[in-house]
């Protein structure tokens, strides 16, 4: 489903962020990639949703070339994956609906259906309850548990995480990883970046250090 | 087909809700908008009113031709005859010297004057009707006229028809003006307006790229807001002169009728009105897609490239 053939990537003034890369991912994998801070964890699953691109190697995702993909088909290729961000990227203007609401309306999902399917990734994590409130009156863990549920709404067949059991205390973490296990479990491939590898003792392991697999 | 629709649904949605979702930011520019696009608009209304008195209050344009005073009756006829052959000239009358001489007599004072003269100081007059009632053509035909033989002087009284003419012709290069300047005008404020709406949404807009929105998705609101704002605005300026119009009427007839002339202001006609509200929204969506080319370009596609 992903590889990374020698894949590299440098920043503009000369800062190697990942360095010969290669690995394999096959569907329906659930690996964890550990490593300091700072080691490229972010900037490989950039590349995997075409945030980033790669300056040197191959990145394959689903076949498809991320270095030569045509920045029409970018949106298309990341309506099959399911982002968790660092930042989670809730918007706060709106309520907990209405953010798991925006990915099908992007795809133009018909709305019916649509609503449906949002309540559903809201009572997978546990959030059925409180779709109506805000963002901000949202734990940490119930907004962790809101970015998790806008990305696996439109059923995406790769869900990335950025660090998503961080700054969470040691029950909610547990929650969160949880959760992820649970989609693996039906079937779609996992990948998630975290420094705290003992959420996931039997995930596939790979280790950054300083851009490079070790 | 239907996604597509339904996709256009939601962004005219989205707009309305942006809209309402500042409604004093909205007020505001729906008022300059409006203000700007009423004096176009306004001016517009003034000159079709203008136009459409001097159609009903014009008297047929005439040549009159006035004969040398020592042109015979047989002078007259064959002039008369020529003008008959005539392709330029629609209908004639032959006005004797002697008609006139008895139409000033019995005009009040001026009786005595005529009776102190010698002899009939009126020539012989032929009245023309032209075919074609431009003010060139008569020009032209007045030329023509005034080599004849016997004709003494050839009077054209479409003077008044080609000021007229000259006034209207200022007066919608004056409309023409106000709408390129106040157009340019709508345009900037919309400009803006998308502007601000992009800067306060950069969050929203950032997201949704990463959630695999295409650019044309992420466009859209913002150019069913510009054509919202446009058309809205061009409907307070509507307003604006439909409000003038009334309340400038009584005024007006007032003072036309001073002048003994029946004027009643009419409020913008349809076409126009039309063609106020198509310009609106069509420059509100110009301004939106000016905006977008500014403001989404380059940091927008950070990821897309």
């Amino acid at each position: 489903m992903i590889k990374f053939d020698h894949a590299s990537k440098r920043f503009p003034p000369g800062m190697d962020a990942l360095v010969d890369v290669s690995f394999a991912v096959a569907t329906g994998e659930l690996v964890i990639i550990g490593g300091h801070s700072g080691a490229g964890k972010s900037t490989l699953l950039k590349l995997i949703a075409a945030i980033e691109r790669p300056t040197g190697g191959a990145v394959l995702v689903n076949g498809q070339n991320i270095g030569s993909l045509k920045r029409s088909a970018v949106p298309y290729l990341r309506r099959n994956i399911g982002l968790v961000f660092q930042d989670q990227k809730l918007l706060f203007d709106r309520n907990a609906f209405d953010n798991v609401m925006l990915p099908l309306t992007i795809s133009g999902f018909p709305s019916q259906e649509a609503k449906r399917r949002v309540q559903a990734a809201l009572d997978k994590v546990g959030l059925l309850e409180r779709q109506r409130a805000m963002p901000i009156m949202l734990s940490g863990g119930e907004q962790q548990r809101l970015a998790i549920a806008r990305a696996v709404v439109s059923r995406p067949s790769l869900l990335l995480a950025d660090e998503p059991t961080a700054h969470l205390d040691a029950e909610t973490a547990a929650d969160v990883a949880r959760i992820f296990l649970e989609f693996h479990a039906v079937g779609v491939t996992t990948l998630i970046a975290t420094y705290d590898n003992s959420l996931f003792p039997n995930a596939r392991q790979l280790t950054l250090d300083h851009g490079r697999l070790r | 087909m239907s996604t597509w629709l339904a996709q256009h649904g939601a962004a005219f949605r989205a707009a309305l809700r942006r809209l309402a979702a500042s409604p004093v930011n909205t007020l505001l520019s729906l008022l300059a908008i409006g203000i700007a696009l009423a004096l176009p608009a306004g001016g517009q209304m003034l000159v079709a009113n203008v136009l459409q008195l001097a159609r009903d209050s014009a008297p047929t344009p005439q040549i009159s031709l006035f004969l040398d005073l020592d042109a015979s009756k047989a002078d007259g006829q064959s002039l008369l005859n020529r003008l008959d052959n005539h392709s330029g000239i629609k209908t004639f009358k032959f006005i004797p010297r002697e008609d006139t001489l008895a139409r000033m007599k019995s005009r009040e004072g001026f009786a005595d004057v005529i009776e102190a003269l010698p002899k009939n100081p009126f020539p012989d007059t032929i009245i023309a009707l032209p075919a074609n009632d431009r003010p060139e053509a008569m020009e032209k035909l007045a030329a023509e006229f005034r080599k004849w033989p016997k004709v003494a002087q050839v009077q054209l009284d479409s003077d008044w028809a080609r000021r007229l003419a000259a006034l209207i012709k200022i007066g919608r290069l004056t409309v023409a003006l106000l709408a390129l300047l106040l157009g340019i005008g709508l345009i900037a404020i919309t400009f803006n307006t998308i502007r601000l709406q992009v800067t306060t949404r950069r969050a929203e807009i950032e997201l949704s790229r990463l959630l695999g929105a295409t650019n044309a998705f992420i466009r859209r609101p913002f150019h069913y807001f510009g054509i919202l704002l446009g058309l809205l605005g061009g409907m307070v300026a509507w307003l604006a002169v439909a409000a003038a119009t009334w309340w400038l009427r009584e005024p007006v007839a007032e003072l036309a009728s001073l002048y003994n002339i029946d004027l009643i202001l009419q409020p913008l006609a349809l076409p126009d009105s039309a063609l106020l509200l198509a310009a609106a929204a069509g420059l509100g969506w110009l301004g939106a897609s000016l905006s977008l080319r500014q403001h989404l370009a380059g940091e927008g596609n950070k990821g897309t490239d």
